[in-house]
C-alpha cells in the first residue's frame, strides 16, 4: 500500500513511522517521513548538519515536547503501539525507549546511584537485587571491570569514554526495548570511540538499536541498515552495504562518495 | 630609499599628546583603586583596634548593662541576634529556593515569571527600613505588640529575594542535556529538578544561603520597630528582642562610655561573622566550579 | 490496548511512582512566585493604608511642607526629601568616577594575578554592614572631617556670599556632607562592581579590533567600552542611587537628626527620611505622626521603585545580548 516505505524483507518491524511531519515553530523540519525500524538490528540515520535525522530520533521519545514550539504530527508506533498519542504518559514510553547524548552527561551522584537513579523510578528492588542490577549493566556497557571497586566515587570522575559507558549502562539498567544514540562518540577520542562501536555491536543481540551519526564510515561499520536523510527528508532507506555500495538515488551516492556534505 | 619610519611633527605631537593623558587617566585608576582599598583599610583597622579593646569574656557571658555601669557583655544581644538571624534563614530559605526553581524551571516564558523576577530584584534593593514599616503594620499594630516574631518576619523579607535570585541564576547555569538525561530515562519532571537539577547546582544555592545569612546578621533597620530592644535575656519570641545592631545603634548613638566600648565590641563581632560567612561562601563556590 | 504492558519482555508492568508528585511540586513552585508579587501589593497597600491621615490631611503639600511639629501635631516632609536627596547626590558625584576609575583598573590595568584578589576585597566591602559605617563615621571619621576638612574650608570660604553659606554651622563632623561622604564609601563597591561585570561583556575582538588600531587603553575604554555598555554603566549608577536613597544606619550615625531646614549649609545638622524614621517612628503616637512617618517611608519607596525599576531595565537590556543556558 505505501510505495515510499522500504521495509525491510523478512525483518520483524519495531518502530513503524508514518507520514511523519515535524515543525520547529513556521519552520517544516522533517517532511513526510515513513521508515520502518527493524527489531534487534543497528540502524544509522546519517545525512549532512541540519537534515533532521536528530530531529527524527527525538521524536520516538518524545523529547521535543519539553519545548513548546516544537510539534510532531503523524504516527509512530512501538510494536503496533501509538506512542505520540497524548493519552499515553511519556514517562512510561521513555522507560521502553531509552536514549543517549552527545555529550556524556553523568548525574552529580555516585556511579552506583548513576545507575540505580532510573531503576529506582519504576521499581521498588530489595538493595541485593539493586546490586545484581548495577552489575549487570555495568557488564553490559563493558564498564564494570574498571569500576567495580570505586562505584561510591562521583560518576564525573571518570573519563570521558568511561562516562559515556555510564551513560549507556544507565540507559540499560532500566531494561529498554529500543536504544536511541545521538552521535554517541561525536565527544570521544578514537579508542573509546572504538570501544563503544564494539559495544554496539554486543547490544543488539538484546536491543533495537538507532543511532545518529555524522560520521560515514563508523555507520558503514556498526549499522545493518542505514537511513539517509537531506533537508528534512528520507531520500533513501535500506540495508548498510545495499546502501553503501549500489545506492538506489543519486543524491545518495553523492552524498556516500563526498561529493557534497 | 628610505628605510626608516617617517613621521611628520604634527602627527608625532598628537602621539605625545595622546599618551600623555592616556597616562594620567590610568593614574587616576590606580588612584581610584587606592582610594576604594584605603577606605575599606581604614574602616577594618579602627573597627579590629577599637573593638578588640572592647572585647572581654565578660561580652560574651554578661547582659547589656545600664548606663556607667562597672560591668556587662552583649550576651543577651548576640543570642536574639543568633535566633532570630537562624529562625529567618530558615523560614525563608524553602520559599526563596522554590521561588527559584519556579523562575528556571517552570516560568522560563510566561508572564508570571518575567513580572516575579521583575519585582524580585526590585525587592533585592528596595530600602529594608520599609520592609520594616511594612511588618510593623501587618504583625506588631495588629498584635499592639514588639516581638521577636516581627523581627523575624521582617529578617525573613529580605532573605527571601537573596535566595530566589542566587538560585535562578545557579539553575539555569545547569545545561539542559543533564536534564534531557534524566527525562529520557523516563524520570518526572519534579524528580528532574529535585534529583538531578538542584542536586547539580547544589553548592551555588547554598552560598546564596550563606551570603543572605550575612546579609541579615548585619541588618539594624528592619529590627528598629519590629523586635524593637531587650535589656535583658530573653528568649521569648512573642517578646521584644534584644540584637546586636541594634544595641549597638542605641550604645554608639550614647554618650556614655562602657555604652560605646560595647557598641565597638559589637561591631567588631559584627563584622567578623559577617566577613567569615562571606569568605567560606566565597571558597565553597569555588571549589565546586 | 493497555499501555502499562510491557511487550515482549515478560517484566512486571509499570506503574509511575507518585503521580501526584509532579502537580503537588508544581503548585508549590508557582505559589512561591506568587509570594513575590503579594509581597510587593502588600507593602504598598500597607503603606498607603498607613499614610493615608497624613494623605487626606496634607495630600501633595507634604512634599514641600517644612515644617515638623510633633507638638504642635504638624508636618511636612520637605526636610528629610531635601536631606534624602542632597546626601545620595553628594554619594553619588563621589563615588560615580571613583567606581568608574576602579571597574577600569579591574578591567583593563590590573596585572591577571591582582585581578581576583582585589576584586574580592571591592566585593568584601559590599558587604560590610551599614551600622559598621556609621559608627565608623560617627566615632572615627567625623572629628577627622571637623578638623581637617570642616574648619579649614570655613576659614577659607566662610566669608564668601554664596559658598560661604554651604559651609556655615557647627564644624563637628556631622550633617549633610559626612552622611553624604560615608554612603559614597558604602556605595562606591556596589557601583565598581556592576560596572566592573557590565565592561566585562564587551568582546575580546572589539577591544582587539581598537588595539590593532594602535589605540592606547584610555582611548579603548573611553571609545569603545563605554558606548558598547553605556546602558550597563547607566543602569549600575541607578542601582548605586537606589542604595543611596534607601541606606539607613550609614545615615542616621552622622546626619544629626535635626528637623528644621535653617540653611542649606552641608555642615548643618539635617534629617533624611531614613534617619528620620530610625529615630522617631518606634515612640510616635498613632495619629498624624505616625501617619506621616509612613507617608515619607511610602514617598521613599516610591522613589526608589522609580529608580530600580529604571535600573533594571537598562541592565536586562545589556543582558540580552548574552546567552541563556544551551
Amino acid at each position: 500500500m505505501d510505495m515510499k516505505v522500504d521495509t525491510p524483507a523478512g525483518e520483524k518491524v519495531k518502530v513503524a513511522v508514518r507520514d511523519l511531519n515535524f515543525y520547529y515553530g513556521k519552520f517544516h523540519a522533517l517532511k513526510h517521513i515513513d521508515l520502518d525500524i527493524p527489531e534487534r538490528k543497528v540502524t544509522a540515520f546519517i545525512g549532512p548538519s541540519g537534515c533532521g535525522k536528530s530531529t527524527l530520533l527525538r521524536v520516538f521519545n518524545r523529547m521535543f515536547e519539553l519545548y513548546p514550539e516544537q510539534r510532531a504530527e503523524g504516527s509512530v508506533t512501538l510494536d503496533g503501539q501509538d506512542i505520540l498519542s497524548r493519552r499515553l504518559d511519556v514517562s512510561l514510553i521513555r522507560a521502553k525507549i531509552g536514549m543517549v547524548f552527545q555529550k556524556p552527561t553523568p548525574f552529580p551522584m555516585s556511579i552506583y546511584d548513576n545507575i540505580a537513579f532510573g531503576v529506582r523510578l519504576f521499581e521498588t528492588l530489595p538493595r541485593v537485587e539493586m546490586d545484581e542490577r548495577v552489575e549487570w549493566a555495568l557488564k553490559k556497557a563493558a564498564l564494570w571491570n574498571e569500576v567495580k571497586d570505586k562505584l561510591g566515587q562521583s560518576g564525573a570522575s571518570l573519563s570521558g569514554g568511561q562516562q559515556q559507558r555510564l551513560c549507556i549502562a544507565r540507559g540499560i539498567a532500566i531494561k529498554p526495548e529500543v536504544l536511541l544514540l545521538d552521535e554517541p562518540c561525536s565527544a570521544l577520542d578514537p579508542i573509546s570511540t572504538g570501544k563503544i562501536e564494539e559495544l554496539i555491536h554486543e547490544l543488539k543481540a538484546d536491543y533495537t538499536v538507532v543511532i545518529v551519526t555524522h560520521n560515514m564510515q563508523q555507520a558503514a561499520r556498526v549499522s545493518d541498515y542505514t537511513a539517509y536523510m537531506y533537508l528534512g527528508d528520507l531520500v533513501e532507506f535500506g540495508s548498510t552495504a545495499e546502501l553503501f555500495m549500489k545506492p538506489k538515488k543519486k543524491d545518495t551516492e553523492d552524498y556516500i562518495t563526498g561529493r557534497f556534505g | 630609499m628610505n628605510a626608516a619610519i617617517d613621521f611628520d611633527p604634527a602627527k608625532l605631537r598628537l602621539h605625545r599628546r595622546r599618551k600623555v593623558v592616556n597616562a594620567i587617566a590610568l593614574t587616576l585608576s590606580l588612584g581610584a583603586m587606592g582610594f576604594g582599598l584605603f577606605w575599606l583599610a581604614w574602616i577594618l583597622f579602627e573597627t579590629i583596634r577599637l573593638g578588640i579593646g572592647g572585647l572581654s569574656v565578660a561580652v560574651f557571658t554578661e547582659m547589656t548593662p545600664p548606663p556607667q555601669a562597672e560591668t556587662g557583655g552583649l550576651l543577651n544581644a548576640i543570642a536574639g541576634s543568633a535566633i532570630m538571624v537562624l529562625m529567618a534563614t530558615f523560614l525563608a530559605t524553602p520559599v526563596g529556593i522554590l521561588a527559584g526553581v519556579y523562575l528556571a524551571e517552570y516560568g522560563q516564558r510566561t508572564w508570571l515569571g518575567r513580572v516575579t523576577q521583575f519585582i524580585n530584584d526590585i525587592l533585592l534593593s528596595a530600602p529594608s527600613i520599609v520592609i520594616g514599616l511594612f511588618i510593623y503594620a501587618v504583625i506588631v499594630a495588629r498584635f499592639k505588640a514588639f516581638s521577636g516574631w516581627a523581627g523575624i518576619a521582617a529578617l525573613s523579607l529580605i532573605v527571601v529575594p537573596v535566595v530566589i535570585r542566587t538560585t535562578e541564576n545557579m539553575l539555569v547555569l545547569i545545561p539542559n542535556a543533564l536534564r534531557e538525561a534524566a527525562y529520557a530515562l523516563g524520570s518526572p519532571k519534579w524528580k528532574v529538578i529535585w534529583s538531578v537539577t538542584l542536586r547539580a547546582a547544589r553548592a551555588g544555592v547554598v552560598t546564596g544561603v550563606l551570603l543572605a545569612l550575612a546579609r541579615i546578621a548585619g541588618e539594624t533597620a528592619p529590627l528598629l520597630f519590629t523586635a524593637l530592644n531587650n535589656q535583658f535575656f530573653s528568649a521569648n519570641l512573642a517578646e521584644p528582642m534584644a540584637s546586636l545592631p541594634v544595641t549597638i545603634f542605641k550604645f554608639a548613638m550614647s554618650p556614655y562610655e562602657n555604652w560605646r566600648e560595647l557598641a565597638w565590641a559589637g561591631v567588631f563581632i559584627i563584622t567578623l561573622g559577617v566577613l567569615t560567612l562571606n569568605i567560606l561562601a566565597r571558597v565553597l563556590f569555588r571549589n565546586k566550579y | 490496548m493497555d499501555p502499562t504492558a510491557a511487550a515482549g519482555g515478560g517484566l512486571p508492568p509499570r506503574r509511575r511512582r507518585a503521580p501526584w508528585g509532579d502537580a503537588a511540586f508544581s503548585l508549590a513552585a508557582h505559589a512561591a512566585a506568587w509570594v513575590t508579587l503579594l509581597l510587593l501589593a502588600g507593602i504598598i497597600a500597607s503603606l498607603v493604608v498607613g499614610a493615608w491621615p497624613a494623605i487626606q490631611e496634607y495630600g501633595l503639600s507634604f512634599l514641600w511642607r517644612s515644617e515638623w511639629d510633633p507638638v504642635e501635631d504638624r508636618y511636612g516632609g520637605l526636610v528629610m526629601i531635601y536631606g534624602t536627596l542632597a546626601t545620595s547626590a553628594i554619594a553619588l558625584l563621589i563615588a560615580v568616577p571613583v567606581s568608574f576609575g576602579i571597574a577600569l583598573f579591574l578591567t583593563e590595568l590590573s596585572p591577571g594575578w591582582l585581578r581576583r584578589p582585589l576584586g574580592t576585597a571591592i566585593e568584601l566591602l559590599a558587604a560590610v554592614p551599614s551600622i559598621v559605617y556609621g559608627m565608623w563615621g560617627l566615632l572615627v571619621f567625623g572629628p577627622i572631617l571637623a578638623t581637617y576638612v570642616q574648619q579649614p574650608l570655613q576659614r577659607l570660604v566662610g566669608d564668601v556670599p554664596v559658598v560661604g553659606a554651604l559651609v556655615s554651622g557647627a564644624p563637628v563632623g556631622i550633617g549633610i556632607l559626612s552622611a553624604g561622604i560615608i554612603l559614597a564609601i558604602m556605595v562606591i563597591p556596589f557601583i565598581a562592581s556592576v560596572m566592573r561585570d557590565v565592561f566585562e561583556t564587551t568582546p575580546a575582538l572589539l577591544k582587539e579590533s581598537a588595539y590593532g588600531l594602535g589605540s592606547t587603553t584610555w582611548e579603548v575604554v573611553w571609545k569603545v567600552v563605554l558606548p558598547y555598555t553605556k546602558t550597563g554603566v547607566v543602569g549600575a549608577i541607578m542601582l548605586g542611587l537606589g542604595r543611596a536613597l534607601g541606606e539607613t544606619m550609614a545615615v542616621t550615625f552622622v546626619i544629626g537628626n535635626f528637623n528644621q531646614l535653617e540653611s542649606l549649609s552641608l555642615f548643618e545638622a539635617a534629617n533624611s527620611i531614613t534617619s528620620a524614621l530610625a529615630n522617631e517612628f518606634a515612640e510616635a503616637n498613632p495619629g498624624l505622626h505616625q501617619a506621616s512617618l509612613i507617608y515619607l517611608g511610602l514617598i521613599l519607596f516610591f522613589i526608589t521603585f522609580v529608580v530600580l525599576a529604571l535600573s533594571k531595565l537598562l541592565l536586562s537590556r545589556l543582558k540580552r545580548s548574552e546567552g541563556a543556558r544551551t
